[in-house]
């Protein structure tokens, strides 16, 4: 009867179920020491370079050019020289350069997913799942417009403005250059684009992209550097500024462009409102919570870092939010099972640390993720807010980091005050069973994007954009070939 | 107490046990979160542990017409022992049959420790009376069941008499003694994860030590949402009350690669704690030679093929 005797207990059993490291391989990203400056269709030498780090652990993965006033008023003067050519081609024939681009970026997906998140810090799932997917899609939509501009804009005889200048912010590297140059070269316009200070690969590997796919010399130009550069691109001689960022910077912008004839739109910060109503599906509420402020560490512009709970569910959502946070597995972005990564820069670090330091002393009360922290690099646990006043800096500034401020309401009409009650107007979330109210609040919140029962979920088709301190202008869809085109 | 319970939060039930609200299920937003916990990358040791975790939690099933006391006793040795050729590799927890080969594969499983697990209640369809379900449990238990998976009567819960299904499922818990009792809810003929989740309450309320999804009667059976559903539910449950109830995933789980989902899915949603074959269940035939497969392949680098495996 030996042979009956049950095995189970030989089996070791561990205390817990630690899911062994998982690293995205980063061998298939092949990075130079140096890169200069992608003008042209070639690259320029730059007298001055800076170091790009990963800010997993700060270790320095390349050096990129820091352009001056000079060479973006070159850069600027190329793409003013390619301009006609690129403008009197047949929207079909720009069309088959903007898929082949689109093609390209899904073929070489895996290589921009593992760079972007070394560059930029965020995890692989959302480099592989969202940033670069996402991409692609937008040069696939894009495309498709390119050779019916007349039937988008009926009678309105569409025709490209020229030399497009765009700076864009280090959250979604490569898919903030897609928002920005897709539908701009579909327009006919040629662009200067100037990638973030601290997240410029993405950028400097899609030049290889605009190589492979044969577009026209200066159709694309890539100029890489600091705040001085992008300064300079807005005081070059371009028709038109497309701007991802911060709305201080937004604002020195639209100062500088006054007075001039170039358009402008700006897409700046913003505070988002989640607002859940006690007959929310709640686990799945708590989900889209999560997601709404962790997704990307929280640097994310349309973030919903104010949670407004209606009072009579708000201990039970706080308690399932926090169990929810208990399990988010924090740690190396390259990991393929690390839903928080690490936090873009030192500069944004110290920022978070210093309005969360205010957030503890205005009196709120703060819940962290029990998680390790890696020594190395720049980390922030994702943290909750609770008994925050509408008053406090933390419900007012924006924190772009995973922090959460939780505040409550009683009514409908009260939440559409106290989430309106901001300078920002980007995003806001409604979670309800209700399809009636939704709609009664979605016509009542000043935000430019308003999500029911899902938070953070983007479409090349769908306009994005905002209302007041978080800028003018949409992006994605019809609407965003407009900015980019003239009228008679 | 013939009370369907859709109580509110707070609500004190006659056992001074609370229910959870029961509120409603997001089908977008659950079956994207479902997707998300799936793609979990699960290797090394860790694979090892979660394949073995997989054998131990596995209710190896036969529910044939044409099941004989040598085809159960064929389930029953590979039960005891899934790899003759690996002495590492642990038991099963339990063979479920039809009532009429339970006193075989008690014969069988002796001594062992391998449960046995009988269906009953006129499963599949539970359409039945009440007294000749009831009879079916207790001749189980007679028989020696250490555990019996019955069906919930869906005509019954579809046209809103849950009163009727929460009674039903009260009454067998009773005529199981000390056999532990699981309730199959046939996700599939529920239609809604709200009915999922509604079910999955009142099943608990009633007193089930386990939920099951299935059948595996019906095409569609286990999924990853439906068992997240159902864990929200049991977890719910022991957040208002202390009450731990185990969850079975029964039908379609056939590849080693998915009972890892299903385990991620657990561990992620109500915990570790609840990684044990006493509150964790996987109802499966062909699953166990594909994680034998595997775990032959994590032990020794190279794929063997299926005649290396034993048919039973």
């Amino acid at each position: 009867m030996t042979d009956l005797e049950k095995r189970s207990d030989r089996s070791p059993v561990p205390a817990d179920w630690t899911y062994a490291p998982a690293p995205e391989s980063t061998d298939i990203v092949r990075l130079q020491e140096r890169y200069g400056l992608y003008v042209g269709g070639e690259w320029l030498e730059a007298a001055e370079h800076y170091a790009t780090i990963a800010p997993r652990d700060e270790s320095p993965l390349a050096n990129v050019a820091q352009a001056s006033e000079a060479d973006v008023r070159n850069a600027v003067g190329v793409a003013r020289e390619a301009a006609a050519a690129w403008a009197a081609l047949p929207g079909s024939e720009r069309a088959k350069y903007l898929f082949r681009i689109a093609r390209i970026l899904a073929e070489r997906s895996r290589e921009f997913a593992v760079l972007e998140s070394l560059n930029g810090g965020k995890p692989i799932k959302e480099s592989r799942d969202v940033d670069i997917p996402l991409a692609a899609a937008h040069f696939f939509y894009y495309a498709g417009w390119a050779d019916k501009l007349e039937y988008a804009f009926p009678n309105r005889e569409p025709r490209p403005l020229g030399v497009a200048g765009q700076i864009i912010p280090w959250n979604f590297p490569l898919l903030m250059l897609s928002w920005k140059i897709a539908p701009a070269l579909a327009a006919g316009n040629t662009v200067v684009l100037k990638p973030a200070e601290t997240t410029p690969l993405t950028a400097l590997l899609f030049c290889d992209v605009v190589r492979q796919a044969e577009l026209p010399p200066g159709v694309v130009n890539i100029v890489t550097g600091d705040g001085s550069t992008g300064a300079a691109l807005v005081d070059a001689d371009v028709d038109k500024i497309a701007f991802t960022g911060s709305t201080e910077v937004g604002k020195a912008i639209q100062r500088r462009v006054a007075g001039t004839d170039k358009k402008l739109t700006l897409e700046l910060g913003g505070k988002a409102a989640n607002i859940v109503f006690d007959d929310a599906a709640l686990d799945q509420a708590v989900e889209g919570i999560v997601n709404g402020i962790y997704f990307n560490q929280g640097h994310v512009c349309c973030a919903g870092s104010r949670l407004f709970v209606q009072e009579s569910i708000y201990e039970p959502v706080v308690e399932k939010l926090k169990k929810r946070m208990a399990t988010l597995r924090v740690g190396d972005p390259l990991d393929k099972n690390t839903d928080v990564g690490a936090i873009n820069s030192r500069m944004q670090l110290e920022k978070i640390e210093e309005l969360v330091a205010a957030g503890k002393e205005e009196g709120a009360e703060i819940y962290q993720s029990p998680c390790r922290l890696p020594e190395k690099g720049y980390w922030f646990a994702p943290t909750v807010f609770t008994n925050v006043a509408q008053s406090y800096r933390i419900a007012q500034e924006e924190i772009f980091g995973p922090v959460l401020s939780v505040l409550t309401f009683r009514t409908p009409d009260e939440a559409v005050e106290k989430a309106n009650n901001t300078p920002y107007g980007l995003s806001a979330g409604i979670w309800t069973e209700k399809g009636s109210r939704i709609l009664w609040m979605a016509q009542r919140l000043r935000a430019g994007v308003v999500w029911a029962n899902t938070f953070n979920r983007f479409d090349p088709t769908s306009p994005f954009g905002g209302y007041k301190e978080s800028g003018f202008g949409r992006e994605g869809g019809l609407h965003g070939l407009e900015p980019y085109l003239d009228f008679v | 107490m013939a009370q369907a319970p859709a109580l509110p939060r707070g609500f004190e039930l006659p056992l001074k046990q609370r229910l959870p609200r029961i509120g409603s299920i997001d089908q977008v937003a659950v079956e994207a979160r479902a997707g998300e916990l799936a793609k979990r990358s699960i290797k090394k040791e860790a694979k090892v542990w979660a394949l073995e975790l997989a054998i131990r939690c596995t209710d190896l099933t036969t529910l044939e017409g044409q099941d004989t006391p040598g085809k159960v006793a064929a389930l029953c040795s590979k039960a005891i022992r899934p790899d003759p050729g690996d002495p590492n590799v642990p038991s099963v927890a339990a063979v479920c049959v039809y009532p009429n080969l339970v006193p075989t594969a008690k014969e069988r499983l002796a001594g062992s420790g391998v449960k046995v697990a009988s269906v009953a209640t006129a499963f599949p369809s539970g359409q039945s009376p009440l007294d000749v379900k009831l009879r079916d449990v207790q001749d189980a238990v007679a028989m020696g069941a250490d555990e019996i998976d019955m069906v919930i009567d869906r005509g019954a819960f579809l046209s809103g008499r849950y009163a009727k299904v929460f009674d039903e499922i009260v009454q067998v818990k009773e005529a199981c003694g000390d056999a532990h009792l699981k309730v199959i809810l046939e996700v599939t003929e529920l239609g809604t994860y709200d009915n999922v989740r509604r079910a999955s309450l009142l099943a608990m309320a009633a007193g089930a030590d386990f939920i099951k999804t299935s059948t595996g009667k019906l095409p569609g059976a286990a999924t990853l949402p439906v068992q997240l559903v159902m864990l929200e539910a049991i977890r719910d449950v022991h957040e208002e009350t202390g009450r731990k109830v185990g969850m079975k995933a029964a039908g379609g789980i056939r590849a080693a690669k998915n009972a890892i989902q299903y385990l991620v899915q657990v561990h992620e949603t109500v915990g570790p704690d609840w990684l044990t074959p006493d509150l964790y269940r996987i109802g499966a035939s062909s699953l166990l030679n594909d994680i034998l497969m595997q775990l032959r392949k994590e032990k020794t680098g190279a794929y063997q093929s299926k005649d290396y495996f034993t048919n039973d």
